[in-house]
């Protein structure tokens, strides 16, 4: 049985007059990776929110949503408050905005225990401290009782990863955790995520509009192109044999590498000029 | 400078608080006391603001007086956030149909001028300092309403709202633990901006005897008795008035000092 499994997801915002998301249907099973790509605005981060229940009262929504065979769209709000953040998790794109700036990190982290399970305060601390240290942060007993504006963006984009995998969750959503960061940060956050995922065998969503990275962290790719899904299939197959005008596009812009000195850089356009599909 | 307006403003509301403590065992004279020989003298040592028309002491007298304007002060404030306050942030995450009559009424309120809506609760209740306590809190409500509302929407749509809820935290929570936090500095500037308000009504309220009736010492009543004399000595007039702008310049200035302290973000790393 697939983990999540998202069936005919519609989403339109501004009271239905304009459309996000077109009939997207994809399933992830137990620890797979699948990327998501497209380009911004092409629905990557609605499909993320209308899994997680989290899109505004504004936006309307039809399909389903069913995590190891329960339905989360339309489920009560206390009940996805228990699945979110123990069984599925989100890692945000903007580290200087999601973190709570008048609460000290450690307390942000030993939320989500203190929201799922019973354990004291000092057992908490102990957990949230070793936690810190996983994700590779210095110092991790200094940086739980530090502010968030006290640490850079690196750093906390690892607080954020802590919280996403501080319950061992099945299902991680990364709706662009490195795309705020700088190039090394990056390549390091990165290496973070794959390694936890693997040791906690947890399966993930994992968005970005970065080629290089989705190839570097999935297996499984889809691409994305104005709430519709253009393309997919394995990483390797869509890279080298892509099918969709749009992704060759995307494919030539990200290989700079090949463009001939002196000579005009590749656009999108040149390989998908848009207009109705 | 961020220290600056901080230290001026505890400077100027402690020494009215001072001046309140100082007088529940101590005053110069008895601020009662009539004593016609001395009736309008200027400011000496032995009487450093002078006497009124009455020759009662003008020191005395205002320092008993800054207790009645702190009170309706701190009660009318207090008042005036522990009802607005919740309002406006429950108003600003569940938005529905009540939250927006309780906007168009608090904006009802805005239109009212306070000094109406005491006239009226004086017409009712008669005059005294507690209704014009109640006057001036109730008056004040819908500030608090506006201002929590605002900071609650712009609080709301930051990510760390969707990243709390994205770890299962309830919409109750989310109200006390995230929201509440990230608009505390905002109300407790207000708090002081509507202090110094308050205080400014009461002394209205006072002047034109809607408050305190003629045997409690207020600054604003006094001011009222004061003027009487104005062309012969400006003291009696000058002293209150003095001590109604220093309470006013105090809680404004302290408003803006908490304001940069209370900001996390402005602290320095340990």
């Amino acid at each position: 049985m697939s983990l999540l499994e998202v069936d005919h997801l519609n989403v339109w915002f501004d009271r239905g007059r304009s459309q996000v998301v077109r009939d997207l249907s994809f399933s992830i099973d137990p620890g797979q990776r699948l990327g998501l790509i497209g380009q911004s605005g092409s629905g990557k981060s609605v499909t993320a929110l209308a899994i997680m229940g989290l899109l505004p009262e504004s936006a309307l929504m039809s399909g389903t949503v069913r995590f190891e065979g329960r339905r989360l769209s339309g489920a009560k709000e206390a009940e996805l408050a228990q699945a979110r953040g123990r069984d599925l998790t989100m890692v945000f794109q903007e580290p200087m905005t999601a973190l709570d700036p008048t609460m000290k990190v450690g307390r942000q982290v030993a939320e989500v225990i203190r929201l799922h399970e019973e354990s004291s305060g000092r057992e908490t601390r102990r957990r949230v401290i070793e936690m810190l240290d996983r994700v590779g942060l210095p110092n991790p007993d200094r940086i739980t009782d530090a502010f968030p504006h006290q640490l850079s963006g690196g750093q906390r984009q690892r607080v954020v990863l802590a919280m996403a995998l501080m319950l061992g969750p099945r299902l991680v959503i990364a709706d662009e955790p490195t795309t705020a960061l700088d190039v090394t940060v990056q390549a390091q956050v990165l290496e973070l995520l794959d390694v936890e995922l693997a040791a906690h065998r947890a399966a993930c969503l994992f968005i970005s509009h970065d080629l290089a990275v989705v190839a570097r962290v999935c297996q499984q790719v889809m691409v994305m192109l104005d709430g519709r899904v253009v393309e997919s299939g394995p990483v390797r197959q869509v890279l080298s044999q892509p099918i969709h005008p749009y992704t060759r596009g995307l494919i030539a812009t990200a290989r700079l590498d090949l463009a001939r000195p002196g000579s005009r850089l590749p656009t999108v356009e040149d390989f998908y000029a848009g207009g109705q599909l | 400078m961020r220290r600056l307006s901080l230290i001026m403003g505890l400077a100027l509301v402690g020494l009215v608080v001072a001046a309140a403590a100082v007088s529940l065992v101590w005053t110069p004279y008895d601020p009662n006391l009539v004593r016609p020989p001395d009736r309008l003298l200027g400011p000496s040592w032995s009487h450093w603001l002078g006497t009124d028309r009455m020759g009662i002491d003008l020191l005395s007298r205002l320092m008993v007086g800054s207790r009645t304007t702190l009170m309706v002060g701190v009660i009318a404030v207090c008042l005036a956030i522990v009802v607005g306050v919740p309002l406006g942030l429950v108003s600003g995450i569940r938005r529905g149909w009540l939250s927006q009559l309780l906007l168009r009424v608090s904006d009802i309120m805005f239109a009212l001028p306070a000094l109406l809506l005491a006239i009226l609760l004086v017409a009712v209740r008669g005059a005294s300092v507690a209704t014009a306590t109640w006057a001036i809190g109730i008056a004040t409500v819908p500030v608090f309403v506006r201002m929590a509302h605002a900071a609650t929407l712009s609080v709301m749509a930051q990510d760390f709202i969707d990243a709390a809820r994205s770890c299962g935290t309830s919409s109750a929570a989310i109200a006390l633990r995230h929201v509440l936090p990230n608009i505390a500095p905002i109300v407790g500037v207000q708090a002081s901006a509507s202090f110094s308000s308050a205080i400014l009504a009461e002394a209205g309220l006072s002047y034109l005897g809607l408050a305190a009736p003629a045997t409690t010492p207020t600054w604003g009543r006094m001011m009222r008795d004061g003027q009487v004399d104005l062309f012969l000595t400006a003291w009696p007039a000058l002293a209150p008035g003095l001590a109604i702008a220093v309470a006013v310049l105090g809680f404004n200035l302290l408003g803006d000092g908490l304001r940069d302290q209370l900001d996390p973000r402005l602290r320095e790393f340990r």
